[in-house]
C-alpha cells in the first residue's frame, strides 16, 4: 500500500450486506484521514462485517475492544503515541455506532472528550442496532418500528425523539462538532479532514441509512440519505468551539411523508388509524430543525 | 558483587503504597490509567505526585472516569506497543470484568496492582481476597504478596513476566489492603539502575502502527475460537517456568527472594502443612515458629502464583503431610470453600497422594485473625493428623451467632 491509494484503506470483499452504510462511511472516513491513522472500532456491524479471522478488511492499523470503550481505547492508543515520541501527524480515529457511542459506550467517549484528548470519532449512525437485529438505540427516530419498539395495536413504534448527540459532544469543549450524511461523500470528508487536523476531540455525526434495517432496497442508500436531509429529518452543520459556522441550506424542503413512506419501518404510520397525526409530528421535528438551523434562508 | 538483602542501610520506612508506586515509576512505565478507589488511592497518588514532579519520564497519566476506563485505555495503549501500569480493587476490578478478558485475549502484558479489599453487598472496604479471586478465569496471571517488600518487587518482576514472548498475558499483582497498602515498614526502594538493570525496554513484535498495519480483536468464529483459548493455556503454561526464572534473575539483581511459584517455610519434614497465601502468612509463620520453639512439625506453604496454578509444584510440596489445612479470606458460595482448597483438592486428585485436607474460611470483610485463631486451627489439623478423621470439611473461622 503506498499514500497515493485512499481507495484500498478499507478493501472490498468485506462481509457487508449490498448497500452497506458502515462500509461507505469507513471508506469515507479512510479517503479523507489517509493511511497515517489508527482506528479504534466498537463491536458493532462495522467490526464483525470487516474482520473474519483470518480475514481483515482494513489496511490502516485498527483495534477493536468491546462494545462500550471505544472512547477509553482511543485515549489509550493517543496517550501511548505520546509517550512513545510516535505521536507525529498520525490520527487516532474511532468510529462505532450509534449504540456503541450514544447509548452504550457515551461514558468513555465523555470521559475521552473531557480530557480532550487528540482524537476524532465518528459515530455512523443507522438509528437502531443492526448488529444485532435491529433493535431501538436512542438514535432510532420517533415513529420507527423496530423489534424492541414494534408497531402493534396500541403502539407507532419507537416513541422517544433522537438524542441530539452532537449537541452532547459540544457540551464537552470540542472544537469541532459537525453533522453529515454518507449521502453527501464531499460534505462528508471535508468535514472528517477538518476534524482530524483539528488538535483536540473532535466528533463526526454520520447519518447512515441501512437498507437491511429500514426496509429499502439496497440500491437507494444513498438516495435516502439524501432524502433524510432534503426533508429536513437530518440538518448537516458544523459548530466550532461552541459556534454554529455552517449550515447546509436546503431550498424547498421535502415533505417528511416523502422520506418516510419510502421505507418499511414507517409503514405503519400510513395503514394505521391516527398514523397521520405521528406523520404531523414527525414533520413539526423537520420544522423545528428549519427554524433552528435556518435551513431555508 | 554479592548483595545483601538484609542491609539495613539501604531501607527506609515507606508506606506500602508508596514502595508500590515507586516499584512502578522505576519499571519506567509509559502509559498509567487509574481510576482512584479505596484501598488502592494512595499508589495512584503516589504516581500522580511522580508525574507532576516530571519523576517519570516519556510517561502518560490518563485520569479516566472509570475503572472501566482504566484497563479499556490500557488496552488502547498496550496495543500501540507501550508499557502500561494500573492499579484498582474490588468494584473496581469487578467494573472491569468484561475488559480483563478483553485483555487477555489479546495477549496485551499490562501490569495491574490489586490492592484486594471485599466486594458489595454489603458494602465494605476493608481486606479480603474475594475480588481478585472472582477473576480467577479471566486469563490474567496472579501472584499473591506476603509483604510490602515483596508486593514492590513482584511489581518489577510482573513486567518481566508477562512481557515475555512466551508469555504475553496480562497480569494482577495482589496485595492485602491496608494489611499491606497502609502499612508503614522499612523497605528497600529499588534504585534506577538496578532495574533497569533487571527490567529492559518492552519491545514488543506486535503493535498498532500505520508503517505495518494490523488487525487486533478480530471476529473468532467456531471455527477458530479454540485454538485462541488453547494458546491462552500453553502462554499459562509457559508462565511457570518463567515466573521462576523472573525470581532468580530478580535475586541476583537485589539479593531478594520469595519464592517463585510457590515457598516453604519449614516444609521439610512439617506433619501438619498450614496452605495460604497473602500478608496472613506473617501471622501463619509467627505461630509456626512458636510451635517449632516446642519440637512441633509444623509447616507452612506459601501458594505465590495462584494463576497459573503450580499444580505440580504443590503436590511435590505436600506429599508427605499427615494432615493438610487451607487458610483463605474468600468462598465460593454455594461450595462453601474457598478457591485455594478446591484447587489444591482438585490437583491432588488423580494422584496416588491420599492426605487429609480442611479449610478455614477467615478474614472476610477485613475481620481481624489473630494468632490465637491460627494456633485453634494449627490444634484442630494436628487432631486430623492423628486420627486421620475429619469433622467438618471447610467451615468459616469465626460466625457470631447473635447476628443471624
Amino acid at each position: 500500500m503506498s499514500d497515493n491509494q485512499p481507495f484500498n484503506l478499507l478493501t472490498a470483499g468485506h462481509n457487508g450486506c449490498a448497500g452497506c452504510c458502515d462500509a461507505l462511511a469507513a471508506k469515507y472516513v479512510l479517503m479523507a484521514a489517509g493511511p497515517d491513522c489508527i482506528v479504534v472500532n466498537p463491536t458493532g456491524c462495522l467490526e464483525v462485517m470487516t474482520t473474519p479471522f483470518p480475514r481483515s478488511a482494513w489496511n490502516v492499523p485498527w483495534i477493536h475492544s468491546l462494545f462500550e470503550n471505544g472512547g477509553a481505547v482511543a485515549s489509550g492508543v493517543e496517550a501511548a503515541l505520546i509517550a512513545m515520541g510516535r505521536k507525529g501527524n498520525t490520527k487516532v480515529i474511532g468510529m462505532g455506532g450509534d449504540g456503541s457511542t450514544m447509548d452504550i459506550g457515551i461514558g468513555a467517549l465523555s470521559g475521552a472528550f473531557e480530557r480532550n484528548h487528540d482524537i476524532t470519532y465518528v459515530c455512523i449512525d443507522n438509528e437502531a442496532y443492526m448488529n444485532t437485529g435491529v433493535q431501538r438505540s436512542s438514535g432510532t427516530p420517533f415513529g420507527a418500528s423496530t423489534t424492541t419498539s414494534p408497531a402493534g395495536s396500541k403502539s407507532y413504534g419507537n416513541n422517544t425523539n433522537k438524542k441530539d448527540m452532537p449537541a452532547i459532544m459540544v457540551a464537552h469543549g470540542s472544537p469541532y462538532v459537525a453533522t453529515t450524511s454518507i449521502g453527501y461523500a464531499n460534505d462528508m470528508m471535508k468535514k472528517v479532514k477538518k476534524a482530524v487536523d483539528t488538535v483536540g476531540s473532535t466528533y463526526i455525526h454520520a447519518h447512515a441509512p441501512c437498507p437491511t434495517g429500514w426496509g429499502f432496497d439496497s440500491s437507494k442508500t444513498i438516495e435516502m440519505a439524501k432524502l433524510a436531509v432534503d426533508c429536513c429529518l437530518w440538518p448537516l452543520y458544523e459548530i466550532e468551539n461552541g459556534e454554529i459556522t455552517a449550515v447546509k441550506k436546503i431550498k424547498d424542503p421535502k415533505p417528511v411523508e416523502e422520506y418516510l413512506k419510502a421505507q418499511s419501518r414507517f409503514k405503519h404510520l400510513f395503514k394505521m388509524e391516527g398514523g397521520d397525526k405521528e406523520i404531523e409530528k414527525i414533520q413539526q421535528l423537520a420544522d423545528k430543525n428549519i427554524a433552528k438551523y435556518g435551513l431555508d434562508k | 558483587m554479592a548483595v545483601n538483602p538484609n542491609d539495613k542501610s539501604k531501607m527506609v520506612v515507606v508506606e506500602g503504597s508508596y514502595a508500590v508506586a515507586h516499584a512502578a515509576k522505576v519499571a519506567r512505565p509509559q502509559v498509567i490509567s487509574a481510576y482512584p478507589i479505596t484501598p488502592q488511592t494512595h499508589i495512584v497518588e503516589d504516581l500522580s505526585q511522580f508525574m507532576a514532579d516530571g519523576d517519570i519520564p516519556n510517561c502518560e497519566y490518563i485520569n479516566v472516569e472509570s475503572e472501566f476506563s482504566a484497563i479499556s485505555a490500557l488496552i488502547g495503549a498496550s496495543a500501540t506497543g507501550a508499557r502500561t501500569y494500573s492499579a484498582t480493587t474490588s468494584q473496581g476490578l469487578f467494573l472491569m470484568h468484561e475488559a480483563l478478558f478483553n485483555a487477555s485475549g489479546m495477549r496485551l502484558p499490562i501490569v495491574m496492582t490489586v490492592v484486594n479489599r471485599a466486594v458489595g453487598a454489603p458494602i465494605n472496604i476493608w481486606n479480603d481476597q474475594q475480588d481478585s479471586i472472582a477473576q480467577r478465569d479471566s486469563g490474567w496471571i496472579q501472584l499473591y504478596a506476603e509483604d510490602t517488600q515483596e508486593a514492590a518487587d513482584m511489581v518489577l518482576q510482573a513486567f518481566k513476566i508477562c512481557e515475555d514472548k512466551n508469555v504475553l498475558l496480562p497480569i494482577m499483582v495482589c496485595m492485602d489492603g491496608f494489611v499491606l497498602s497502609h502499612v508503614y515498614e522499612p523497605v528497600v526502594l529499588m534504585d534506577q539502575k538496578e532495574a533497569d538493570e533487571y527490567l529492559p525496554p518492552f519491545k514488543p513484535d506486535h503493535y498498532l502502527d500505520p508503517k505495518n498495519p494490523m488487525s487486533f480483536g478480530t471476529l473468532g468464529d467456531p471455527s477458530v475460537y479454540t485454538e485462541f483459548r488453547y494458546m491462552q493455556e500453553q502462554a499459562m503454561k509457559n508462565a511457570l517456568s518463567v515466573i521462576e526464572k523472573a525470581a532468580d534473575d530478580f535475586k541476583k539483581v537485589t539479593g531478594r527472594y520469595y519464592g517463585g511459584l510457590i515457598e516453604g517455610y519449614e516444609l521439610d519434614d512439617a506433619e501438619v502443612v498450614v496452605v495460604s497465601f497473602g500478608s496472613i502468612l506473617g501471622t501463619i509463620k509467627d505461630v509456626v515458629d512458636e510451635y517449632r520453639a516446642n519440637g512441633e512439625k509444623i509447616g507452612v506453604l506459601k501458594v505465590r502464583s495462584f494463576r497459573p496454578f503450580p499444580t505440580e509444584a504443590i503436590n511435590n510440596a505436600l506429599k508427605n503431610a499427615k494432615a493438610i489445612v487451607v487458610i483463605e479470606k474468600d468462598i465460593s458460595i454455594g461450595r462453601n470453600e474457598g478457591a485455594l482448597f478446591t484447587e489444591i483438592k482438585a490437583g491432588l486428585y488423580n494422584t496416588p497422594t491420599r492426605i487429609p485436607m480442611t479449610s478455614y474460611m477467615v478474614g472476610h470483610g477485613g475481620r481481624d485473625i489473630r494468632t490465637s485463631h491460627i494456633k485453634e486451627i494449627i490444634e484442630a489439623t494436628k487432631k486430623v493428623a492423628e486420627t486421620g478423621k475429619i469433622d467438618v470439611e471447610s467451615q468459616f473461622n469465626e460466625v457470631k451467632e447473635d447476628l443471624l
